[in-house]
């Protein structure tokens, strides 16, 4: 299995994590609650299928050995994904699919207001575009749970069973990492040091809001997608989404 | 586009002396071009007329995201991920646009999408055939928005204000879809292995048809015709609109090396036309009556997703009704 250097790693993570979320959120097409949801899925989704596209094709420039964004999306296998483990799990219901979306923002959001002041100007330029579309999609998923949480008993319900399915996964948003201190010693990347308690905090306030609780702090999984080790979903989305790719390896779409 | 059949309730086109003095003015309007504005006087069955039109022509932008929901996952390329995204995306909003110009009459969304659901309303036949290879994402958006510009181009121009503002701002949209999905299938004929090459020819044969269906049924067989362009909802029969657009088509599928799997179809000198072969009009009868080859997922589709986001849409409510009230209190 190909181990890059630390920084493209960096990169894959967030390109990854970008085009599941997006491949999760296209799975929705036709079957969203309203109209209006339809079309701020889809929305997000093309941020998010874009932005994936940004961090790959740098990725692919540092690799350097004729890659490109469309191979790193549709040639790698499973093991090669440095998705958060969170954004790979089923979509389940509207209330998995908004906690999900909810998590992965809130990270997304203190994440990039992070790298926006990176040296590296490519991963500023990327992360700042990217924040701006991501302002939003925070702000949208925020109000979603909150309506939820603080809805009917159902919706109450439901949420308090989404957030136990996928809570455990946001032990990867949480915890500290080797890799990215010692990027951000080098100086390729700032200090990642205060983004768990940023993460937390907002979903901290969210939660109030929506008279949601959060549950104690995840512990430690046993599944990294740093190594490769994801959860049995991934590749199934993959074999599907990486299906004319694979069939046809030398076709041109 | 995407209106087949729509019944008038008329069964024979009044003239000015027989209509009574407010159908008389408003018909005289219609006659002078002068747009008809929601809160203007107009008879019940154009009333009823346009909210059967529109309301099917907004199920059929929502039923149509479907065949291409069965793609999106599967998209081979970011840059074809993206663009089919938004395209999907922009029939959720060319939608919702036509149900608010349909709630100008009067109608209710909600009322209106149950009566798809129980089977009362149609939307356009052509959604109820499978897309089976990638191709179809080019051939649908050459070949069925295609169609679908060819009518709505017209009704640009059609009696009834809204739904006129809102051809015009779909229109821009769908001719960039129709040249994506050209651009899709002219890719795969120009840079494509021979299996891609057959796969675009498959997705022709197997959507050449029912494309051509999508403009309804042949003058002599559409009995409300008449009415609605004494009305001007429709500006011209369905039989010139096909015409049309097989005549723009053909060089298109030439450009492609493609062919149409209609040995009939030539040019014809005399009549400065393509002819072609005869549509099979009861297949037509038969995907209108149901009886399509995914009819049935397309209905059940729609329906679970209103069904199972019953519980979301009532949480809304909810959380609005609680807002509400603590601003009042506050």
């Amino acid at each position: 299995m190909t181990q890059y250097d630390e920084l493209t790693e960096f990169l894959l993570r967030l390109g990854d994590s970008a085009l599941i979320q997006a491949q999760r959120l296209c799975e929705w097409t036709g079957r969203a609650p309203a109209i209006e949801e339809e079309m701020g899925m889809m929305n997000v989704g093309l941020d998010l299928v874009g932005q994936a596209r940004n961090w790959y094709e740098y990725a692919a420039e540092r690799i350097n050995d004729g890659t490109d964004a469309d191979v790193l999306a549709f040639r790698r296998d499973e093991r090669a994904f440095r998705n958060l483990l969170l954004v790979e799990q089923p979509n389940g219901d509207f209330a998995v699919t908004m906690t999900k979306q909810f998590f992965y923002d809130a990270w997304q959001f203190h994440l990039l207001t992070i790298l926006k002041d990176a040296k590296d100007e490519r991963i500023s330029a990327i992360a700042t575009k990217s924040l701006k579309e991501v302002i939003y999609h925070l702000r949208r998923s925020s109000q979603w749970v909150e309506r939820l949480g603080d809805g009917t008993d159902e919706s109450h319900q439901r949420m308090e069973k989404a957030i136990d399915t996928v809570w455990r996964f946001t032990v990867e948003l949480v915890e500290k990492n080797a890799a990215e201190v010692a990027l951000a010693e080098s100086g390729d990347i700032p200090s990642l040091a205060e983004l768990p308690e940023q993460w937390l905090a907002t979903v901290n306030e969210v939660f109030a809001k929506a008279t949601l609780t959060v549950p104690d702090a995840p512990s430690t999984f046993y599944l990294s997608a740093r190594t490769g080790m994801h959860t049995e979903h991934l590749g199934i989305l993959l074999a599907e989404m990486q299906f004319l790719q694979r069939a046809y390896p030398d076709a041109s779409w | 586009m995407y209106a087949q059949q729509v019944e008038t309730g008329v069964k024979a086109v009044k003239s000015l002396a027989e209509m009574g003095p407010e159908e008389r003015a408003f018909q005289e309007k219609i006659d002078a071009e002068i747009k008809i504005e929601a809160k203007n006087w107009m008879p019940d069955n154009y009333r009823k007329t346009l909210i059967r039109q529109i309301s099917q022509h907004a199920h059929s932008e929502i039923v149509g995201m479907l065949p291409e929901g069965n793609w999106v996952t599967r998209a081979p390329t970011l840059k074809r991920k993206l663009q089919l995204m938004a395209k999907i995306q922009d029939e959720a909003g060319h939608g919702l646009y036509l149900y608010s110009a349909m709630e100008t009459l009067g109608a209710d969304r909600d009322e209106e999408i149950e009566k798809l659901h129980s089977g009362r309303a149609k939307y356009s036949s052509i959604f109820n055939y499978p897309t089976l290879n990638w191709a179809d994402m080019g051939a649908v958006g050459w070949l069925v928005d295609g169609a679908a510009i060819v009518n709505q181009v017209v009704l640009q121009r059609t009696s009834y204000g809204p739904y006129s503002r809102a051809m015009i701002r779909i229109c821009k949209e769908e001719s960039f879809h129709q040249r994506q999905g050209y651009e899709i299938l002219l890719h795969m004929m120009r840079h494509g292995t021979q299996a891609q090459k057959d796969m675009v020819q498959d997705a022709i044969n197997r959507l050449w048809w029912p494309s051509l269906m999508m403009f309804g049924p042949s003058d002599a067989e559409s009995p409300n015709s008449a009415q609605s362009m004494a009305w001007k909802i429709k500006r011209h029969t369905n039989d010139e609109l096909r015409q049309r657009f097989i005549d723009q088509t053909v060089p298109q599928l030439e450009i492609l090396g493609c062919t149409a799997p209609d040995p009939d179809l030539k040019w014809n000198e005399e009549r400065g036309h393509y002819d072609f072969g005869e549509i099979q009009w009861e297949e037509f009868y038969e995907v209108l009556k149901g009886n399509g080859p995914c009819n049935r997922e397309r209905l059940e589709t729609r329906r679970n997703a209103i069904q199972d986001g019953a519980w979301v849409r009532e949480a809304a409510v909810a959380h609005a009704n609680k807002k509400q009230k603590q601003q009042a209190a506050a």
